[in-house]
């Protein structure tokens, strides 16, 4: 690790990939590319809880058939949710019998399980490596907000969690290639509103942002893309507006997992999808293919997380943010 | 005719408490639990100084359906036990008054929570 | 960019709720609510002599018909574009106990709804009923010196 950024020694590669979704990111913009939709949420299961885990379950038993893999050739997931003690991933990956490590990097946990799965590869530790993460609206809303039949008003700011899962197989075969990561520091600027979590985690995406371009020799423009994980509206027009006072120009190559899941218009989602499903399927379903097809050649990607838990916010806490970086490209 | 005039007479009072609501929920950073708290208590409070019956008396619905009825319903059941039974009223009175709401929610929640099963929203 | 700097750049552009649409909605379901409520009290007052026996029953009739519409789904809808218009009215108090007790049945009846029935409308009974009691002891010594 020099300066913040790693390299690996040996190339990781993205194997193999799935997502999954519900019915409402099936009805948005990108709804045809994803590999597997589910109507009505519930994945035949009776609890929303489980409805995640099989959500789950059913990306990584994907991203195995898709790559010819079977489960015993993975060394270990890496895999995590929003829910309390990550027990989305757990109930979801048993029956895989894999050695497992649970991450919570709240929506940041897309990137932060490719980047640890890229390390474990990177550095001859492992030799594939399953990266699983999920979030779902009902179990998140359950969680974290109110009751699903509960009568309230969001306010513009407030995002829509993302239901789905996507899961990435990170081995040394492959078309797409992590080139290196950074991991994020946490970041707390003093915002407090649950319903504007995009301005919560929009300085630790500068942060990381500002770190990397510093360190490495890449400029903004070196990238196709630079895409964050669920910053919504709100914060994706902030760390355009922050960034350009800082001389880095982000506004014609940054798009966002949030603002590209939904359409906000007509799916009544305010600032857009957040939830670390919402960066995993979009990524899987648009961002690697197309990697992969050499449509776009470099791809920053920045998972977003905000980690802050309900009990914490109604002691009157502020929410800190965390931003991994992972560089994305095709070979 | 009559029915009619008090009709209108609760929809505007009613309708006025609900913006004041409104008002409070996006202009300040009051949640709207604290803000239903708040309308409870204030309830009570001016039916305590003799405020909240003239208002009820005028608008009917308009001021017992809003939550700030209930604090009324609460200091009305409130005044009522402690005339009838003294200072064990202090006590009793309060849930006396509400006892028809506070029961019939419970009863037809806990009846919806075995019919009904939440729905994914869209 | 310290913290207090951040918050206000915040404050100073995020997109704020469209007041005078939500205010509108408000007092037009709000008033509804309430007019709903009128018209049944007329009703029954034709079979109902005692006034507050005609109020209770005019609570509990709203009550059921909001538990109801939590129950099937639409309350929710309503609520999304009425916001305080149906919170402040007794349909909101509903909901919030019906939408706890639908919600947390999947953790059981005892330790799910029964648990958790009040875990929205809990604080409004709480104060309202220790505002009643803080009334009834001042209502009582005042009585007593008066009275």
């Amino acid at each position: 690790m020099k300066d913040g950024i790693i390299t690996f020694s040996r190339l990781p590669k993205i194997t193999s990939y799935y997502s999954v979704v519900g019915s409402k990111e099936h009805n948005g913009p990108l709804g045809d590319y994803f590999d597997e939709w589910c109507e009505g949420d519930k994945f035949g299961k009776d609890s929303w809880e489980k409805a995640e885990s099989e959500m789950q379950r059913r990306a990584l038993a994907g991203a195995l058939r898709k790559g010819n893999l079977v489960s015993d050739s993975l060394d270990v997931i890496l895999a995590g949710d929003l829910l309390n003690q990550c027990v989305g991933s757990t109930y979801g990956l048993a029956d895989f019998n894999v050695p497992y490590l649970g991450l919570y990097g709240a929506c940041s946990t897309c990137a932060e399980s490719i980047l640890l799965a890229s390390c474990l590869y990177g550095g001859g530790l492992a030799s594939l490596c399953g990266a699983v993460t999920s979030s779902h609206y009902c179990s998140s809303e359950r969680q974290f907000r109110f009751p699903l039949e509960y009568g309230g008003q969001r306010t513009p700011t407030a995002q829509w969690t993302t239901t789905g899962s996507g899961a990435f197989i990170i081995g040394g075969e492959g078309k797409v290639s992590i080139k290196n990561a950074m991991v994020g520091r946490i970041v707390n600027k003093g915002i407090s509103d649950i319903n504007n979590m995009g301005a919560a985690m929009a300085p630790a995406v500068i942060d990381t942002l500002t770190r990397y371009f510093s360190e490495s020799t890449h400029s903004p423009e070196d990238f196709d893309l630079i895409i964050t994980g669920d910053l919504g509206y709100e914060g994706s027009e902030i760390i355009k507006d922050l960034l350009l006072g800082k001389g880095i120009d982000i506004r014609k190559n940054h798009v966002d997992c949030g603002l590209m899941i939904f359409n906000r218009d007509t799916q009544d989602v305010h600032a857009g999808g957040s939830g670390c499903g919402c960066s995993a399927v979009v990524m899987a379903s648009s961002i690697v293919p197309n990697l992969e097809r050499g449509v776009i050649k470099n791809v920053l990607f920045l998972g977003t997380g905000a980690l802050m838990s309900p009990m914490t916010l109604s002691q009157g806490e502020s929410i800190p943010a965390v931003a991994h970086l992972v560089h994305l490209s095709s070979n | 005719m009559d029915i009619v005039i008090n009709c209108l007479k609760a929809f505007l009072i009613g309708g006025a408490f609900c913006v004041v609501a409104q008002l409070l929920i996006d202009k300040t950073k009051l949640t709207p639990a604290r803000i239903l708290v708040c309308y409870v208590c204030v309830g009570v409070f001016l039916t305590a100084i003799g405020v909240y019956g003239p208002i009820v008396d005028f608008a009917g619905c308009g001021a017992t359906v809003p939550l700030t009825g209930f604090g009324y319903a609460i200091a009305n059941g409130v005044k009522t036990a402690i005339d009838e039974k003294g200072a064990l009223g202090i006590l009793t009175g309060g849930i006396t008054g509400t006892a028809g709401g506070i029961t019939a929610a419970l009863c037809f929640g806990l009846i919806a929570s075995l019919i009904f099963k939440s729905k994914p929203k869209d | 960019m310290d913290k207090k700097e951040y918050i206000e750049y915040v404050e100073s552009r995020s997109k704020k709720s469209p007041i005078l649409q939500n205010l509108i909605r408000a007092f037009l379901l709000g008033g509804a609510i309430c007019t709903l409520g009128q018209a049944l009290l007329e009703l029954y007052r034709l079979f109902i002599v005692e006034l507050k026996d005609a109020q209770s029953l005019v609570s509990i009739t709203l009550i059921a018909i909001a538990i109801l519409l939590t129950g099937i789904g639409i309350f929710d809808n309503i609520a999304r574009v009425a916001g305080a218009g149906t919170l402040v009215p007794i349909t909101g108090f509903a909901n919030a106990i019906a939408s706890c007790a639908i919600d947390t049945k999947s953790e059981g009846f005892v330790m799910g709804v029964g648990a958790k029935i009040f875990s929205i409308s809990g604080p409004v009974i709480l104060f309202g009923t220790f505002s009643g009691v803080i009334y009834g002891i001042i209502y009582y010594i005042a009585s007593m010196i008066w009275g």
